[in-house]
């Protein structure tokens, strides 16, 4: 008989499936995998350190560049440690529109995840449908912030501005036809909560669409069902939180059980698995965005009925508007001093965590009373889901380590920060 | 949810009567600062203890504080922050020791306790230096296949001591001392607690 011998190879870092720059290193007996050694750091860019060089809210379009697919979610927990640490409160309306974009992110994030999974275990349309969905709603990150993806909307105190009475429209152009663009622009024609509306009602087909792709589909639940399967009590002590925690059967959700903005006024449902295996994580997402779509409505319903400030008007903090920045003294000062000197933060730590769609994201800040902070410690689902690969993918074939990496969600922004 | 945190500074104080150095209850957030010869035994019974409970490490940290403006109120330069989460009573956690030896900072590792500091303490060793007694495997994690230095520290520079090139004539990458200035568009002020109240200077 032939002599078997343990092949180590490299998986990544340049692989389609590795989401991102991943080198793993698997040690092999024949098709199974002994030991996987997952090499990060390859996107490392020291956000951190970085933080510690800039003012307060210089950093904010750094928190986008962490997970960006993901991106408000991220600004979310940075803006809400400053505002514990100044002990600042945030208008109501800006509280709801944050949680309309939280959702809005959930979604725009779910549909990456599930699509790019799909895409690497073999079903390759899952991901065309899912990027037409996510083009509606990088429209509507465009529309309040002017860009589709490093939005650096939300701002210590609120938002940057109020949501906008009508949605940008396409234009006739080389490649678009007087009649293509009429049809693009039909349902453009209001304000971008009409937009967001009328998403809000497509959605549920899309979803069920997705569903008839997979959820019955005899090869996904071949490459799903049983594969890295985690119980709740090993999940917990390998730092798992979001899907990952609540696929196993872990009921914990931030948003239910230690409530931030206005969590606490939603009437949503929280999904959890039972199998704790790839395919129940796949239906935790698929329920969570029909739950998040829940949310987006309640919050358009709101914020149709109740305008408002939608950034604190303490200018210490948030800038003064322009008009007033122009016609008084005091509020000039304000506004030539936020933007040179920047926020100054009392002395205190704080740690501040977002149910973001990947699970807990924490932003640790350490702060000696100057304009900068002293230390932050980015909190990432990523890193500490990734730090389980070697117990989730022993003994399994190696096509399931692409399951897996899937599983997880993985983003390197995310993980190497 | 104060009545809950309430409840935590006293069973904490009852617990680790000798064992605390500090236990703060501020802005929601409560901190236990053990010495770095009780901390491990200190985390095991927070964790096994039912009424603490504590069966999650969410995130562990290094800190620097040498160049912190109040440094002296700290009892040393490197110190070793975890976030712990109770699922069961719904209440958060941090834990901090400071690493005795500031030239060669020291402290157990946590991953007999909670697995998950396995990588969060890799990753505190790499930035900041801090070792880990019986930590199974510490490797560098984040920074360059054989990296110099620990990033993170005050005193390292962002713009670091090396800089990477492909050298035409040697025909490979080398490293060579960096050529940019580090650069600081806006210094870093702290101000009296009085700056900008009316009437003020």
């Amino acid at each position: 008989m032939a002599e078997i011998r343990n092949y180590t190879i490299n998986f990544g870092p340049q692989h389609p499936s590795a989401h991102g720059v991943l080198r793993l290193v698997l040690e092999l007996d024949g098709e199974v995998v002994e030991r996987a050694d997952p090499h990060i750091g390859l996107l490392h860019r020291g956000t951190e350190k970085l933080a510690e060089t800039r003012t307060w809210i210089q950093s904010v379009p750094y928190m986008d560049r962490l997970d960006y697919v993901s991106m408000m979610c991220n600004e979310h927990a940075y803006c809400m440690a400053i505002e514990r640490l100044l002990g600042l409160e945030v208008p109501l309306r800006a509280q709801y529109i944050r949680v309309m974009y939280d959702e809005i992110t959930r979604i725009l994030n779910h549909l990456l995840a599930v699509g790019t999974h799909a895409l690497d275990i073999g079903a390759m349309t899952m991901v065309l449908y899912t990027f037409r969905e996510r083009e509606d709603l990088m429209d509507a990150y465009e529309a309040v912030s002017g860009a589709r993806m490093h939005a650096a909307y939300y701002r210590p105190g609120g938002v940057y501005r109020d949501l906008p009475d009508r949605m940008p429209q396409y234009e006739v152009s080389k490649w678009k036809s007087e009649k293509i663009v009429r049809e693009l622009n039909e349902n453009r024609q209001g304000s971008l909560l009409d937009f967001l509306e009328d998403f809000c009602e497509r959605f549920p087909r899309y979803v069920d669409e997705y569903e008839t792709l997979l959820t019955d589909n005899r090869i996904w639940k071949q490459r799903t069902v049983g594969i890295g399967v985690v119980s709740p009590e090993q999940a917990l002590a390998l730092g798992f939180t979001g899907v990952m925690l609540r696929g196993s059967g872990v009921e914990w959700d931030l948003r239910k059980k230690q409530p931030y903005e206005v969590y606490s006024q939603m009437d949503f449902d929280i999904p959890i698995g039972t199998a704790g295996d790839c395919y129940d994580r796949y239906l935790c997402r698929i329920e969570e965005m029909r739950q998040s779509n829940r949310i987006v409505k309640q919050c358009i319903e709101w914020l149709r009925k109740n305008p408002g400030p939608v950034i604190s008007d303490n200018h210490k903090v948030a800038p003064p508007a322009r008009e007033q920045m122009k016609a008084n003294m005091e509020e000039l000062i304000h506004h030539f001093k936020l933007f040179t000197e920047g926020i100054h933060v009392p002395a205190g730590e704080v740690y501040a965590p977002v149910e973001h769609p990947k699970g807990e994201f924490g932003v640790y800040a350490i702060s000696d009373g100057a304009n900068k902070p002293y230390r932050l410690k980015l909190r990432s689902p990523g890193f500490a889901h990734l730090s389980a690969m070697d117990a989730m993918s022993r003994g399994h074939m190696i096509a399931d380590v692409v399951a897996i990496i899937g599983t997880m969600d993985i983003v390197f922004g995310d993980v190497d920060r | 949810m104060s009545s809950k945190l309430e409840n935590l500074t006293r069973c904490l104080s009852e617990k680790f009567a000798d064992d605390i150095v500090r236990l703060i209850d501020a802005a929601g957030e409560v901190t236990l600062e053990v010495r770095s010869e009780n901390y491990l035994a200190v985390a095991e019974s927070l964790r096994d203890d039912p009424d603490l409970a504590f069966e999650q490490l969410v995130d562990l940290t290094g800190v620097d504080y040498s160049a912190h403006a109040l440094a002296d109120s700290f009892s040393g330069r490197f110190a070793v922050v975890s976030h712990l989460l109770s699922i069961r009573h719904n209440v958060r956690l941090r834990l901090r020791t400071f690493a005795e030896d500031s030239d060669f900072p020291m402290v157990a590792s946590l991953c007999v306790v909670w697995p998950s500091a396995n990588w969060f303490e890799r990753e505190a060793f790499d930035l900041f230096g801090v070792m880990f007694m019986g930590h199974p495997d510490l490797r560098r994690i984040l920074t360059d296949y054989g990296f110099v230095g620990h990033p993170f520290r005050k005193d390292f520079p962002v713009s670091g001591f090396v800089e990477m090139r492909y050298d035409q004539d040697l025909g490979r990458v080398i490293y060579q001392p960096v050529s940019i200035e580090p650069r600081e568009n806006t210094p870093r002020i702290v101000r009296e607690d009085s700056y900008g109240d009316v009437g003020h200077g």
